[in-house]
């Protein structure tokens, strides 16, 4: 916190000629470093050990938090849950001990009511399409961009990027004009005859469905375009130069070709889709059941703190496997990139 | 593009969905009607209608605030992590702290804010702090995930520069930190604004962990808008999201006018010293 204290006060118990004026900012930086090094901090252990710590404390941590709550028993109390550990006086020896509680109460609740598991498959499930819906619409654009000429796939990729940069919450609200009864595309319909004006799209699962496309597309054509560009144009020029067929050479060497990229798109889309909450509360009806609309509910309405920490342990359970595949296909194409 | 056809279609409709709802919201902005979807004529009414709501107004200088000093901290945090990674070969602990870098990519935000929210409850009732939940609660949380944008944007700029520049500094005698400052900083300059803007934007936009995390009386532009959306359309919403696309709109469209030319600049002096050497 206080690094010019600490130099000023290292400055003044250090023995040997005072620095020369000119040199002072450099001898009190050296004279820093050396105390550093005495209590064995060198500058590129600072460098590693703060960010470290920083996400040891603000990011691993709390899932173990999460988890030691998860076992714990729902009260009314300030904080609404039952202590985990708790030192208890033995009577017969007058030591005391430490009693461990554990209780499955919640995780078998998960398991009791319907209502969660149909959330977590009906979380998949849309996130799955919302997936595929982003990939069928993407890579056509992602693709489109990398054949630009070179000077217009900048500005091309900035117009996919520019929404993403405004409000998500903003965008989101920007679809319930446009679906609700009266809106934008009932009114357009009902002008054509086909449906009256009291037709809704908002409310409904379709809803959801392009919420999360409109709002995901972006993470999706990123990755995608940046292994499209990088991809060799020579091997399509030898494809061609051997007689195949231009959406023959696409389906065998474009597209193998840009599977990481697929990977890494599908996944930047799929895995917070699961867990949305904004979505599913603004567009879908109160039938549409979403995973991270439960948790949000068990712990804003309900209250019930272990239950809502237990959900969110399983949907951290089912979404392990997908992370790690994506910070595996993250890594490679790091790797890709250095060795370019 | 060769072929006109498919691909150009499938690029204009890309766009047309991206953009057109933005646009449709910015047009009723404009609405005089109350009912959002009937057109009552041109009238900037809601416009002035957002400039009394002091409510709103309080709520967003909050989030300026917020933004502003989480996206400063992820960007020192995430730019030491970015640093970590690219350039300081094998250390102990490297597999787990990549993995605590990109994993805030992906997690749901329902589950950051919760298990927040969860540690602040816990630190509260072993140190005493942080003492009740609000503004630095807030910060503390836009941190720790916008710290994981910005490493990454960082380490693919690391990734792609040339290490002799580095190297060459390291021979002629310069200290690893003023390598820092006098060379990679400068060329890694981009990634960090950009880095910032990410980070800034991400803060402003949260509801979901702020939710979460906040107090009574620290209530973020976001949580105000979620609640008056929630039932419904509001012609004041429409003029305020025309108010941040413009603003973010320009910024951007700026930003990236100068980093382009500042990349020039830089490309030209390389030449130039490549060429007189």
């Amino acid at each position: 916190m206080s690094r010019e204290g600490f130099a000023a006060g290292d400055d003044r118990t250090s023995a040997g000629p005072p620095a020369a004026p000119a040199d002072a900012p450099t001898g009190r930086g050296s004279a820093v470093a050396a105390v550093l090094r005495r209590v064995g901090l060198s500058g590129r252990r600072v460098v590693v050990a703060v960010p470290y710590l920083w996400l040891l404390l603000f990011f691993l941590i709390p899932f173990l938090i999460v988890f030691r709550i998860s076992f714990s028993e729902a009260l009314i109390a300030q904080p609404p849950y039952s202590a985990l550990l708790e030192w208890l006086e033995d009577p017969d020896f007058g030591e005391l001990k430490l009693q461990i509680t554990l209780t499955l109460t919640s995780y078998l609740r998960l398991f009791d009511d319907s209502l969660y598991i149909v959330a977590y498959l009906s979380s998949v499930k849309m996130a799955f399409i919302s997936t595929v819906l982003c990939l069928l619409i993407g890579y056509p654009m992602a693709y489109a961009i990398a054949q630009a000429r070179p000077s217009l796939r900048g500005p091309l990729m900035m117009l996919v990027v520019l929404p993403f940069w405004t409000s998500f919450l903003i965008r989101v609200y920007a679809w319930i004009g446009i679906l609700k009864a009266n809106g934008i595309v009932s009114n357009a319909l009902a002008a054509l005859g086909l449906v009256d004006e009291h037709f809704e799209i908002l409310y409904s699962d379709i809803a959801v469905y392009i919420g999360i496309t409109y709002t995901y597309l972006p993470f999706m054509i990123l990755p995608l375009y940046a292994t499209l560009e990088r991809m060799d144009r020579s091997l399509l020029e030898a494809a061609a130069d051997l007689g195949c067929r231009p959406w023959k050479a696409f389906l065998t060497v474009t597209l193998p070709l840009s599977v990481p990229g697929i990977i890494a798109g599908s996944l930047l889309v799929f895995i917070p889709a699961v867990g949305e909450f904004v979505i599913p509360e603004l567009l879908g009806g109160p039938d549409t059941l979403m995973i991270g609309r439960v948790l949000w509910n068990e712990f804003f309405a309900n209250r019930d703190w272990p239950v809502a920490s237990a959900v969110a342990i399983a949907l951290l359970m089912f979404l392990v496997v997908p992370i790690m595949v994506f910070q595996y296909v993250q890594g490679r194409q790091q790797d890709a990139e250095a060795r370019r | 593009m060769k072929r006109f056809g498919f691909l150009a279609w499938a690029l204009w409709f890309g766009y047309a969905f991206l953009y057109v709802p933005i646009g449709l919201l910015i047009l009723y902005s404009f609405n005089d009607s109350r009912l959002v979807t009937v057109w009552g004529g041109f009238s900037t009414r809601w416009y002035g209608e957002l400039m009394r709501n002091d409510q709103l107004i309080d709520a967003a200088l909050l989030s300026l605030r917020i933004a502003a000093s989480s996206a400063t901290f992820a960007v020192v945090l995430g730019t030491m992590a970015g640093l970590a990674m690219v350039r300081f070969g094998r250390f102990r602990g490297r597999t787990l702290f990549g993995g605590m870098i990109t994993a805030p990519l992906v997690m749901p935000e329902v589950i950051t804010g919760l298990s927040l929210l969860l540690l602040f409850v816990a630190m509260e009732q072993l140190v005493g702090w942080p003492a009740g939940r609000g503004v630095t609660t807030i910060t503390i949380a836009h941190t720790t995930f916008s710290m994981a944008y910005v490493a990454v944007i960082v380490q693919s700029r690391l990734v792609s520069l040339d290490e002799s520049l580095e190297e060459a500094a390291m021979d002629l005698g310069a200290r690893p930190a003023k390598v820092f400052f006098v060379i990679t900083l400068p060329i890694i300059a981009p990634a960090i604004v950009s880095g910032w803007l990410l980070a800034f934007t991400l803060s402003l936009d949260d509801l979901v962990i702020a939710s979460f995390v906040s107090g009574p009386g620290s209530t973020t532009l976001p949580m105000v808008i979620f609640s008056s959306v929630k039932f419904g359309v509001s012609p004041q919403i429409n003029a305020l999201a025309t108010i941040i696309v413009l603003v973010v709109a320009t910024g951007i469209f700026i930003a990236s006018l100068l980093m382009a030319r500042q990349e020039k600049q830089r490309q030209r002096d390389e030449q130039m010293a490549l060429q007189g050497g």
